[in-house]
C-alpha cells in the first residue's frame, strides 16, 4: 500500500468505504448494490475534481513521494542493454548519480541520472540523491566519452539538490557543477534532460543545459526548496505552501515562463501508480526529441543550446 | 569673572555647543573603523589605499566604481546596459520598491557594472558585481548584463574579467534566477572557444550559484586574501554535518590549500597581476 498523501485523504476515505459496504454485502443477505454504484460514481466525480486541480504544494508531494520511480526503474523499463559505468576517475564513485551506456530502440545512447533511494537504507548509500562533486565529474565524464562516440545524452533530474558538506565544499562542490554548465553548453551531442521529481537549484541544473527539457507533469525545478523559500522570505519555513505557490516551481508555471519545451503528462495521481504506464510516456518524449535533434549537425546542436538559454530572463530596456 | 572659572556650570560658558546646522555640516563617515581589527582611519585614507586597513590588511567591501577607478587607465573605462530595468516576474511584494531603492543608494541599474576599458594600454570587457546591491545576487538583469559584457569580449575578441561579489541567485526572481547561471555559461562556452582568455577574480562574497557558475570556471581563478567563497552556507553546513567548521573554511586561502584556486591577489597587486596575465595571452600586447 503506498503513502496516502493529505489532498489525497477524501479519496482514500471513500474508496474504504466502498469496500466495506462489499464486504458487507458479501456477508449478509442484504443488497446495497444500489447505494454502492452511488458511491464509485461519487468516488470517479471527486477523483477528477481532485487530481485534475491539484495546488503547487500537492504537486511538491507528489514529486516527493518516497515510492515515485527513480532513475534506475526508469532506465530498466526504457532502455536495453543498459551497463552502469562508475567513477570519476579522480576521487570515487558518487552513489547519487549514477549512468552508463545502454540502447534506446536499437540506438546507442548515455544516460545520466540523479538516484535517490526507496528505503532508509537505500537513502544512506545514496546520500538521498543528493551528490558530492564526483559525482557530477562522473556525469560529465561520461558526457565527454558519449560526445566522442557520437551517442545522444539522456539525463533524468531528480535531486533535492547538491550536498551542503564540508568535504563537498574542500572538494570543490561549485566548480563541479560550473564546470558541467559550461562543458554541457559546447557538447556536440543531442542532449535531452527530463525533470522526474525534484529538480533542486545548482545541484539539478549540472545535468541540465540541455537541447530539450521536459518535465514530468507534478515534477518541481526551482532556485530553492519552498521550505528553504518561506524561510528567506518570510522567516517561517512552515510558509513552505505559500512558497511553493509564489516561486512558480511547478511544470505548467515553468512551460508558461518558457522555460521548459515540453510537461510529460502523469498518470493520474502520479507516476507510482502506475510507473510502466509513465515509462511509455516518457519514452515517447524522448523519441520525439531525438527525432527533431537528430536533424542538427555539431555546431547546430550547439547553437540550438545557446539559443534556448540565451533568451531567458524577464526585463524591460 | 574669576568667579565664573569656578562657577560649577561653567562648560556652559566655556564650550561652544555646534548649532543644528553646523552639524549635519560635518561629513559623515569621515573615519572609518576596521570591522576586524578596530583600527581607525581617516576615510580618505583608506580610499587611497584601495579600502585595504594598513593595520591588518582586511580587505573591505567595494563599490564597482571604486574597482574600475582602482584598475583601468585613466578614463578610458565605458559602461554598457546601463539602461536594463529589472522587472518583478513572480510578483513579490515589495521587491521592486527594494530594486530602486538600492539603485538610488548605489547609482547603478542592477548589482552589476559592466563595460569596456584599458588596462595598461590593453582592451578587456570586464563585469563587476556590487554587492552592496541586494547582496549582489543575480536575477535577469545581473544575467543578461553579464552575458551581453560576455558576448561583446567575444565580438570584439578581447578577454573578459568578471569580478564577483555575490551572494548567489536571487530568490525573488525564482527559476529564472537559476538559469542564468547557465545562460552566463553558454556565453562563456562561446567566448572560450574563440581562443579568448576568461580571468576570474573572486571578491567577498563569492557564494551560491555565483560561485556554481562563471565565478569558478575561469582559465585563471584568482581571489582577494580572506574573500569567503563557497557553494552552499556555513550554517546549512554546520546544521547538515553536525559539526564546528574550522575558522577559515570557506575563505580564499583554504580554498587555495584545496587546490580550488590559482592564485590569492593582495589588492594593492590587483591591477598588475591581471595586467600580466593579460599580457601573456593577447598577441602584440608585449
Amino acid at each position: 500500500m503506498s503513502k496516502t498523501l493529505k489532498f489525497e485523504e477524501p479519496i482514500v476515505k471513500l474508496r474504504e468505504k466502498i469496500v466495506e459496504l462489499e464486504e458487507f454485502t458479501a456477508n449478509n443477505s442484504v443488497d446495497l448494490s444500489d447505494e454502492i454504484g452511488t458511491l464509485k460514481v461519487r468516488l470517479k466525480n471527486l477523483e477528477e475534481e481532485i487530481y485534475e486541480n491539484m495546488e503547487p504544494w500537492d504537486r511538491v508531494q507528489v514529486a516527493r513521494h518516497p515510492q515515485r520511480p527513480t532513475t534506475i526503474d526508469y532506465i530498466n523499463m526504457l532502455f536495453e542493454d543498459f551497463m552502469q559505468l562508475h567513477g570519476d576517475r579522480a576521487y570515487g564513485d558518487d552513489a547519487a548519480i549514477v549512468g552508463g551506456i545502454a540502447s534506446f530502440e536499437s540506438v546507442p545512447i548515455t544516460v545520466i541520472g540523479h538516484q535517490r533511494g526507496k528505503d532508509t537504507k537505500e537513502n544512506v548509500k545514496r546520500n538521498f540523491g543528493m551528490p558530492h562533486p564526483e559525482g557530477y565529474r562522473k556525469a560529465l565524464r561520461l558526457m565527454k566519452q558519449a560526445e566522442k562516440f557520437g551517442r545522444p545524452i539522456i539525463c533524468f533530474i531528480d535531486t533535492k539538490g547538491a550536498f551542503p558538506g564540508k568535504a563537498a565544499e574542500e572538494r570543490g562542490q561549485s566548480e563541479a557543477i560550473a564546470r558541467n554548465l559550461v562543458e554541457m553548453a559546447g557538447l556536440t551531442v543531442p542532449v535531452i534532460s527530463i525533470v522526474i521529481g525534484e529538480g533542486g537549484s545548482g545541484g539539478a541544473l549540472a545535468l541540465g543545459v540541455a537541447n530539450h527539457i521536459h518535465m514530468l507533469e507534478h515534477s518541481t525545478y526551482s532556485v530553492i526548496s519552498p521550505e528553504g523559500a518561506a524561510t528567506i522570505l518570510w522567516k517561517d519555513s512552515s510558509l513552505a505552501k505559500q512558497a511553493a505557490e509564489a516561486m512558480k516551481i511547478t511544470a505548467p508555471h515553468l512551460k508558461e515562463m518558457g522555460i521548459i519545451d515540453a510537461i510529460i503528462p502523469e498518470v493520474r495521481g502520479g507516476a507510482h501508480r502506475d510507473s510502466k504506464a509513465q515509462a511509455i510516456s516518457i519514452g515517447n518524449a524522448i523519441r520525439t526529441s531525438l527525432d527533431e535533434l537528430g536533424t542538427l549537425d555539431g555546431k547546430g546542436l550547439v547553437d540550438h543550446r545557446y539559443d534556448k538559454f540565451r533568451c531567458i530572463g524577464v526585463f524591460s530596456e | 569673572m574669576i568667579r565664573d572659572l569656578f562657577m560649577k556650570n561653567r562648560k556652559k560658558h566655556m564650550t561652544t555647543i555646534p548649532s543644528v546646522d553646523a552639524k549635519n555640516d560635518v561629513p559623515e563617515g569621515i573615519m572609518t573603523k576596521c570591522s576586524e581589527c578596530k583600527n581607525i582611519i581617516l576615510t580618505k585614507d583608506l580610499i587611497k589605499l584601495m579600502k585595504v586597513c594598513p593595520k591588518c590588511d582586511h580587505h573591505f567591501k567595494m563599490t564597482a566604481a571604486e574597482r574600475v577607478a582602482c584598475l583601468f587607465d585613466e578614463e578610458t573605462f565605458k559602461s554598457i546596459d546601463d539602461h536594463l530595468k529589472t522587472e518583478n516576474p513572480l510578483n513579490f511584494p515589495a521587491y521592486t520598491e527594494k530594486v530602486e531603492s538600492d539603485a538610488r543608494k548605489t547609482g547603478l541599474n542592477e548589482a552589476v557594472l559592466t563595460g569596456t576599458g584599458k588596462i595598461d594600454g590593453v582592451e578587456i570587457a570586464v563585469a563587476i558585481m556590487d554587492a552592496h546591491f541586494r547582496m549582489g545576487s543575480m536575477g535577469s538583469v545581473v544575467g543578461e548584463k553579464i552575458t551581453r559584457a560576455i558576448e561583446k569580449a567575444t565580438a570584439l575578441g578581447i578577454p573578459m574579467i568578471i569580478f564577483s561579489a555575490s551572494g548567489g541567485a536571487r530568490m525573488q526572481e525564482g527559476v529564472l534566477s537559476l538559469m542564468q547561471m547557465a545562460k552566463t555559461s553558454v556565453a562563456l562556452t562561446r567566448h572560450g572557444s574563440e581562443g579568448l582568455l576568461y580571468i576570474s577574480v573572486m571578491t567577498y562574497p563569492t557564494t551560491g550559484g555565483v560561485s556554481a557558475s562563471f565565478a569558478s570556471v575561469g582559465d585563471i581563478n584568482i581571489a582577494e586574501p580572506k574573500a569567503l567563497i563557497g557553494f552552499a552556507g556555513r550554517r546549512v553546513i554546520e546544521q547538515t554535518v553536525r559539526e564546528k567548521l574550522p575558522e577559515d573554511f570557506q575563505t580564499a586561502e583554504f580554498l587555495l590549500d584545496h587546490g580550488q584556486l590559482d592564485a590569492v591577489v593582495h589588492r594593492a597587486d590587483m591591477k598588475e597581476t591581471l595586467s600580466k596575465i593579460v599580457r601573456l595571452h593577447v598577441k602584440g600586447a608585449n
